[in-house]
């Protein structure tokens, strides 16, 4: 069941990215442009993805169990350190290029475009060079 | 400052049905979702594979879910400039590894539960976004 789960969420997610437009970059470079032509769209996005699931988050998160699998992945990492702030850094500045994260990005493979498929692609070789390098840092 | 082309009511439909889906992910499945960690995760781990594997396959059916259901093209603008898009494509992949996520995981995930690495992971990369699109208009 937990498999269904994962494509079902995953599918709900591309959608969303759809409607919202987040999927066109051209849409989150106007987010990004704010000392110019400013469009405050996506402020609304990351709102929206807020009230949903932040209350029912707060709401739900002392349970014993999630529904489909044994227990919650639970991520308790409180530091803030120098690779917070230069991996942020550095994602910010490859958003702020080309106006892809990796949600979008992965996305808009669906529209079978090239600039997508490379983009993605060198996103993917950038995660392998993490784990050669070992500089991994445990989600969130 | 002029503002354009804004379209609150989509982008703020669209935002909520991307938290319904981190909801029921986080109440289903008991994760967290970040599509950076998700990603990454499938490459170089065993640990969830297919679970991993099938969230990137709906990631890429939802927009064919769509404009099949609605009958409308998506449209994107986005460079063809293969040096931009390798760059950034490395500098999105080593970024949110470096610092544990990225737009989703940060940004609506880590910031949803009020987590302030996550909050202070979004500030700096909505900063350097913004500066970077601002020196590249320089140019």
């Amino acid at each position: 069941m937990s498999k269904i789960v994962s494509l079902f969420c995953g599918i709900i997610f591309g959608i969303g990215l759809v409607i919202s437009e987040m999927i066109n970059p051209e849409k989150v470079l106007g987010f990004l442009n704010l000392f110019d032509n400013w469009d405050p769209s996506l402020a609304f996005v990351m709102i929206g993805a807020l009230i949903v699931f932040s209350p029912m988050y707060h709401l739900l998160k002392n349970k014993e169990k999630p529904i489909f699998t044994e227990s919650f992945t639970h991520l308790n990492n409180k530091e803030i350190n120098k690779n917070l702030i230069i991996g942020s850094s550095l994602f910010g500045a490859g958003w702020g290029l080309v106006g892809l994260c990796p949600g979008p990005a992965v996305a808009s493979l669906a529209l079978f475009n090239l600039s997508s498929t490379v983009f993605v692609i060198a996103m993917f070789v950038g995660f392998y060079l993490i784990k050669l390098l070992d500089l991994s840092t445990q989600a969130r | 400052m002029n503002i354009v082309n804004f379209t609150p009511l989509s982008a703020l439909i669209g935002g909520m049905t991307i938290g319904f889906s981190i909801f029921l992910f986080f109440i289903l499945n008991g994760r967290m979702t970040g599509v950076s960690g998700i990603a990454s995760s499938f490459l170089i781990s065993k640990k969830n594979r297919i679970d991993n594997l099938l969230f990137l396959i709906g990631l890429v059916l939802g927009p064919i879910f769509y404009s099949f259901f609605t009958k409308q093209k998506i449209e994107i603008l986005i460079t063809n400039s293969l040096f931009l898009l390798i760059i950034a494509g490395l500098l999105v992949g080593l970024g949110t590894r470096i610092s544990g996520g990225c737009t989703s995981g940060h940004g609506i995930s880590g910031m949803g539960r009020f987590s302030l690495r996550s909050i202070i992971a979004t500030i700096i990369f909505m900063i350097v976004g913004i500066l970077t699109v601002f020196i590249k208009n320089l140019i």
